[in-house]
């Protein structure tokens, strides 16, 4: 069972809640997929730390065999090819590995050469599989790393926690691609409602079934859950503002490893979604 | 010497562009036969990449000087890569600048990244 973990910005307890389910649902593989600020290995500190590169192919020219016909700059859709001074100038960081160019090239001047842009770890914490992905400064884009991360990570059997990067863009819809349930978290406001309206709009695109988490919930008005009735979006469950909750996390500190009352919270959430997955997914398994 | 502009519009009074590779037009003119004409900039729709794509349509049209308010990395590899001179524009008339720039009047565009290390003009 493939569950992801989604908000629509950074810092609304997406970590905090799928961090503390992994820990809580042993075996487990926890996936952490925000590969510009990976954080949930700081959770977990696994062992016996497995790594290895995640390499695109990016088009080199051989200039002696490149007659200047220019195909391969007028083609490239992304704009990452120039060509001065009979030179042919590839900006890596602009090109998207479509390998057109090199199909194109009528000289058979183009060849690909591997790129890397990241790396994944894997390693182990208890009985918690934690597999990151780490994108090297200045790459244009975590998507590659995510594919080779969910593959790594696949397990038949052990319950994995995808832990998607913030927001809605093509990055976090390849998180998602194999989940077979959606946890959106949200924060009992105007703007987490707005965010959440903007997950909630990429999980029905993409036909998951999800359930909503709020976090950091008082009593009182709550835009988030108003939302949620209007819009008929299933509220799992609720995690209360406790700031002793928050200090645990922002220390590094495992909450349901801590305290009988948050492995009591954080089951409660388990259950209610292990039973909404199950009820979600049942009809087509 | 051939200098060419980012503008708003086709016309002679027009304004520079605030961006390089999203401005609609570019202005060029012949310092020689004082002839000025405009080409669309085909990059300015264009997902991604802008910069380098009206880059290279600056180098096509066989330019010496640019004159523009700011200019990208990449933009700027492509544009030193073929020796051209960068210099920064003042906001109003593209006119005006080109009357600044034969008056000797400008320096050299130092609003790139650091990566740029001043290209000689001439
Ligand atoms: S298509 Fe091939 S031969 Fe033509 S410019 Fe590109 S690399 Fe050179
Ligand atoms: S591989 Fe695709 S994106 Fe990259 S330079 Fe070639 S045509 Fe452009």
């Amino acid at each position: 069972m493939k569950i992801a973990v989604l908000s629509g910005k950074g810092g609304t307890g997406k970590t905090l809640l799928a961090v503390n389910l992994a820990a809580l649902a042993q075996p487990a593989v926890y996936v952490d997929c925000d590969v510009e600020e990976p954080n949930g290995h700081l959770y977990f500190r696994p062992k016996h730390i497995v790594q290895k590169p995640v390499c695109i192919k990016i088009p080199q020219v051989n200039p002696t065999l490149c007659n200047g016909c220019r195909k391969c700059v007028e083609h490239c859709a992304f704009n990452a090819l120039a060509y001065v001074k009979d030179n042919l100038l590839i900006f890596d960081d602009i090109c998207h590995s479509c390998g057109l160019c090199s199909l194109l090239c009528p000289q058979k001047a183009l060849s690909e050469i591997d790129k890397e842009i990241g790396i994944i770890q894997s390693g182990r914490a208890d009985d918690v599989c934690i597999h990151t992905g780490i994108l090297h400064i200045g790459q244009a884009t975590g998507i590659p790393i995510i594919q080779n991360l969910l593959l790594e990570a696949s397990s038949a059997d052990a319950l994995t926690v995808i832990d998607c990067p913030p927001g809605s863009a093509c990055i976090v819809m390849e998180s998602i691609k194999d989940a077979d349930f959606c946890l959106l978290v949200t924060e009992p406001t105007l703007f987490g409602a707005h965010n959440l309206s903007m997950v909630h709009d990429l999980v029905t695109l993409f036909n998951k079934p999800f359930g909503v988490i709020i976090n950091k919930s008082i009593p009182g008005a709550n835009p988030a859950e108003t939302f949620c009735k209007e819009n008929n979006l299933p509220v799992l469950g609720k995690i209360p503002y406790d700031k002793h909750l928050s200090i645990l996390h922002s220390n590094g500190e495992i909450a349901v490893k801590h305290s009988e009352t948050y492995r009591a919270l954080f089951s409660s959430l388990l259950d209610a979604v292990i039973k909404e997955v199950r009820h979600e997914t049942a009809p087509h398994s | 010497m051939k200098i060419a502009v980012p503008v708003d519009e086709n016309t002679q009074n027009t304004n520079v562009c605030v961006s390089f590779g999203r401005a609609p037009y570019f202005l060029f003119f012949d310092t020689k036969t004082k002839q000025t004409y405009f080409v669309h900039n085909s990059a300015a729709s264009s997902t991604g990449g802008a910069g380098i794509q009206a880059a290279q349509i600056i180098v096509d049209n066989g330019v010496d000087v640019l004159l523009t308010p700011r200019c990208g990395e990449q933009a700027a590899d492509v544009l030193i890569a073929a020796d051209i001179a960068l210099y920064k524009t003042f906001s109003g008339s593209a006119q005006d600048n080109l009357d600044a720039f034969a008056a000797d009047k400008f320096s050299e565009l130092d609003d790139i990244h650091a990566g740029f290390h001043g290209h000689g003009g001439k």
